[in-house]
């Protein structure tokens, strides 16, 4: 009978993403619960090496798919070795962390298995002996609770809202290597092009200066957030108004469908504050939000309002914050 | 080359927080009155998509879309972009489908609809944001499919598509038929010309049901079992100050004094 929960273990690069260890420490909560062991499904080529850090992070067994063929990413397949090693753990529940590579991956693996899917969640709890989770819909306007059916429950959980465990370097688990056939796919991945900025990346910055529509077109003026951002030691973001009109690329976009951040300062500069936006941001612990229209939804959310023109007042603050730091 | 384009109408997702209302009863958003519903933005960019890709190769755009009456508006706007033909499944049934159901009713209706080389989607809709749709109707057709997809190039039966990676992107070869669901970052959706415009208002679009497709009995794989709107409380301090400057340095100060930095 299938039980406990396994996780996907998403990594980039020979690094597990953080994400991966949020959910399993969701995981770890939620098996305290409906009993049953934590798994990881861990596959790339030569990935076994992370199998040892998912163990740490709370997982009991690493179920390890270890090929060339999986070395780049591809729905066709990485499909069947997670086919192979849900089939094999058989868990009650299966955990993604939300990606760009899970976005692609969880739903067509759920339509595989024939079974509901509940994708970005915050939150997870047990009732009946059955998984619930919480999403916010309509872009953060409403909260909906729902209830994936069929065995596995499957679940993707939104990045920074669960709590990861504290990494155990003597915690014991066990490491089983599953044997798949995978041929190459139909779908080649050809090359592959970076987009990244210096400094912090966006995901990671403890404070992050976002500019809007507001900013405009103008190099200088997005210099501006840079300085600021500089001065505390923090990485750039901007709405999706601003990636759209093409002023700064896309890696910066912070909201539902860009990057999920949860600084501990978040500093809005002209940013109206649409919900979709709200979504990338709303875990922030403080959030400054610095706009012309008092009116602007972002000053609802914000602990801090400034009205004015940022123009006059970013200058202004990096100086002071040049000064006190 | 075929092209099908799956389109949802949605609320217009620039509705302001104060319009939106839940009837928690039912589990059902309340249309705003006054603010006509719109077609799924990332929908819009995969209409765009499609349109040039008919522009520079040649071929055909069905347009396919489950949902109510109001729908055809939808399919309309794709017609006046420069989509040839569409398709509503309007069913009382699917009104509140969830993404398994609506896979379902698209797949079916793809197959009624015959050849195609190409399915084009919105990487999600900005009403329930599943973002499950286009790969599980994919998995169900067993057709190769992609996404995020930020750009789509054709030679011969091989699509070159720019699928987003988190710093970057990624260039993939897809062999047609495949499905591809399209970001934002793919193109800026056109407006309709008035011969566009007046074209689509001539054209007749096809409705069918659940039955129509033998899809009826296709049932739910997530159930609802709250929706609401969460309370948020304002707890604002404005930052004031005779100058920008004052405002600037009593913000740092405040900022200072609840120790964020």
């Amino acid at each position: 009978m299938a039980s406990g929960v396994l996780v996907y273990a998403d990594h980039r690069e020979g690094s597990v993403l953080a994400g991966t260890k949020e959910a399993l420490g969701a995981a770890r909560r939620l098996a305290d619960q409906i009993g049953g062991p934590v798994s990881a499904a861990l596959i790339g080529n030569g990935v076994a090496g992370l199998a040892q850090e998912l163990i740490q992070s709370g997982a009991d067994t690493v179920y390890v798919a270890d090929a060339p063929a999986l070395d780049k990413y591809t729905n066709a397949t990485y499909l069947p070795a997670l086919d192979a090693i849900v089939s094999q753990a058989d868990p009650a529940v299966v955990l993604f962390s939300k990606s760009l590579v899970t976005l692609d991956l969880a739903p067509r693996f759920a339509f595989r298995r024939g079974v509901g899917l509940a994708n970005d969640v915050i939150d997870l709890k047990v009732e009946n002996g059955q998984v619930i989770a919480s999403r916010p819909v309509y872009g953060g306007s409403a909260m909906a609770e729902v209830l994936p059916e069929g065995t596995p429950q499957m679940f993707t959980i939104r990045g920074k809202t669960q709590e990861p465990l504290t990494p155990d370097p003597s915690r014991q688990g066990n490491v089983v290597p599953v044997s798949v056939t995978v041929s190459e796919g139909p779908v080649k991945v050809i090359d592959q092009q970076k987009e990244r900025a210096s400094g912090p990346k966006l995901q990671d910055a403890t404070r992050i200066v976002s500019g809007g529509r507001g900013i405009g077109e103008a190099k200088e003026n997005w210099r501006q957030l840079e300085e600021l951002a500089e001065v505390l030691g923090g990485a750039v973001g901007a709405s999706r108004a601003a990636v759209d009109a093409g002023w700064v690329p896309t890696h910066m976009q912070i909201g539902l469908t860009g990057t999920t951040v949860s600084p501990d300062l978040y500093i809005a500069v002209a940013i109206s504050g649409a919900v979709q936006h709200m979504a990338g941001c709303s875990g922030a612990k403080t959030i400054v939000a610095i706009n012309k229209d008092p009116e602007a939804a972002i000053f609802k959310q914000a602990r801090f309002g400034v009205e004015g023109d940022w123009k006059k007042i970013i200058p202004a603050l990096t100086k002071e914050l040049k000064a006190m730091m | 080359m075929n092209i099908i384009v799956c389109v949802k109408q949605v609320q217009d997702p620039e509705t302001p927080a104060s319009q939106f209302r839940v009837d928690e009863a039912a589990k059902k958003v309340i249309p705003p009155p006054g603010i006509p519903p719109t077609v799924n933005q990332y929908d819009a960019n995969a209409i765009e998509a499609a349109v040039q890709l008919k522009e520079q190769h040649g071929g055909r755009i069905t347009v396919i879309s489950l949902g109510k009456d109001t729908a055809r508006d939808a399919i309309k706007q794709a017609l006046s972009m420069g989509c040839d033909a569409g398709l509503l499944i309007d069913d009382p049934a699917f009104e509140d489908a969830d993404a398994y159901q609506t896979a379902n009713v698209l797949a079916a209706a793809i197959k009624s609809v015959g050849d195609y080389d190409l399915i084009l989607c919105g990487r999600q809709a900005s009403d329930w944001d599943q973002a499950q749709v286009p790969q599980g109707l994919a998995e169900l057709l067993g057709i190769p499919s992609v996404t995020p997809v930020a750009g789509i190039e054709v030679t011969g039966t091989t699509l070159r598509v720019k699928r987003l990676i988190e710093d970057g992107y990624e260039v993939l070869e897809v062999p047609m038929p495949a499905l591809l669901a399209v970001s934002n970052e793919a193109n800026q959706p056109r407006y309709p010309t008035l011969k566009g415009i007046m074209a689509a208002a001539r054209a007749k679009v096809d409705v069918k049901s659940a039955a129509d497709l033998g899809v009826n009995a296709v049932g739910r794989k997530v159930q609802l079992l709250r929706l609401y709107v969460p309370k948020v409380e304002s707890q604002i301090e404005w930052i004031t100050g005779e100058t920008p400057e004052e405002q600037a340095a009593n913000l740092a100060r405040r900022l200072r004094e609840e120790r964020v930095i």
